[in-house]
């Protein structure tokens, strides 16, 4: 249990997504430009994360282990987390829409968001077993979420500063992304992860 | 005439790490020095160059409605054809690049290009297309990855240049630094593009 604990606390700061591992860039400089909307992006990308390492593994020990087809991985993986992608917009069009209208606009941009393929391979590279897949996913995804909402605070903080006309939009935002980064970095050797 | 023009927008006009901001993951996460930069901007071009002249081959095949997970089947044969060469003859390489190699995949560059360009045009043209944006990802790559070398270990290209006990600035080949040297060196390139505006 305590494992479970220290891989949550680990996979959130120590090993964070963005700062630690560089996925899911594209979507962190692109939609964190005002607090709601980050929110809205890292809760779609917790939700489909989770079901598509879910998914992945299943199809992983289920369907190319037996079939002996392992080197067609990012194929199959890049295809299923697509068809879900559009299977959870269509549904959640049907079933809730007040959801639908807060994620909806974040779905068709999570296909292309490297986290997500980033997160299933990894966990297939890791040979966990599926709770700690889906545990390790959801700390992740979670890490995601903080990096964002943290950032796009500060990028509404930082509108409101006279800066360098060359250093506007991107140059800014990826420093700042360094400094935040630094941060981070302060979270090393904080926990000894146990698997 | 116009291969050659669509062959060297990629290196400036339109290069895609510094102009366009496209597939900042690969570029921020595998520029710890000037090598690993290279090798992973070679291994995006090999990919973006097969899969445009396969898309431009298939585009009156492929129908309109189920373009995209058609040319994502395209580009991920691809990926995964230069991810098991580079298992099995350069496995140092395949260590040190890691997740980034499957990952290439939803590089929006290759997507990007796929949708864009190589979906409307010729073979040559999208060949041509592919070899400019991909040489000119290779190049910021290597930039980026030099910059970062020479400064956080004082080398370039494993050759080491500043002396083993003079000081260097780590940071920049770990992960912050990343951040913050593509953050100064996109300031340049806005910088120079202002003043021949001005």
């Amino acid at each position: 249990m305590t494992g479970y604990i220290l891989v949550f606390i680990s996979a959130i700061l120590v090993n964070n997504i963005v700062f630690a591992q560089f996925l899911g860039i594209c979507p962190f400089l692109g939609v964190s430009n005002k607090v709601s909307t980050s929110v809205g992006m890292g809760a779609a990308v917790l939700f489909v994360m989770t079901l598509a390492t879910t998914v992945t593994w299943l199809l992983y020990n289920l369907v190319l282990i037996p079939l002996n087809i392992a080197f067609m991985q990012t194929v199959a993986y890049i295809l299923v987390i697509a068809a879900l992608v559009q299977m959870v917009e269509i549904i959640l069009k049907k079933v809730s829409q007040p959801l639908y209208q807060a994620l909806g606009v974040f779905l068709p941009l999570i296909t292309t968001n490297c986290a997500v393929l980033g997160v299933a391979i990894l966990v297939t590279q890791k040979n966990y077993n599926l709770l700690q897949s889906v545990v390790y996913t959801i700390a992740t995804a979670l890490g995601f979420f903080l990096a964002l909402v943290i950032f796009a605070g500060i990028r509404e903080r930082l509108e409101l500063y006279e800066i360098p006309e060359a250093m506007k939009g991107a140059p800014i935002a990826l420093v700042t992304a360094g400094l935040l980064a630094l941060a981070f970095m302060g979270f090393t050797g904080l926990i000894a992860v146990p698997w | 005439m116009s291969a050659w023009k669509e062959f060297t927008k990629g290196f400036i006009k339109e290069n895609p790490t510094f102009v366009l901001l496209l597939g900042m993951c690969p570029t921020l996460g595998t520029t710890t020095s000037s090598i690993n930069g290279l090798s992973m901007g070679l291994a995006a071009t090999v990919v973006l160059i097969c899969s445009n002249c396969v898309i431009s081959l298939l585009k009156n095949v492929i129908p309109d409605k189920v373009r995209i997970p058609g040319f994502i089947v395209v580009i991920a044969s691809f990926v995964t054809v230069v991810d098991l060469v580079m298992q099995a003859y350069l496995p140092d390489l395949y260590e040190t690049l890691g997740l980034f190699i499957p990952l290439i995949v939803v590089n929006c560059i290759i997507l990007g290009r796929a949708e864009a360009f190589a979906s409307k045009n010729g073979v040559l043209l999208s060949a041509a297309d592919g070899l400019g944006i991909g040489l000119g990802f290779t190049m910021s790559l290597t930039i980026l990855g030099s910059v970062r070398e020479i400064l956080g270990n004082g080398s370039v290209f494993g050759f080491q240049f500043i002396p083993e006990n003079i000081d260097k600035i780590l940071l920049f080949i770990m992960p912050p630094g990343a951040f913050i040297a593509l953050g100064f060196l996109i300031a340049l390139v806005n910088h120079i593009k202002n003043r021949k505006a001005a």
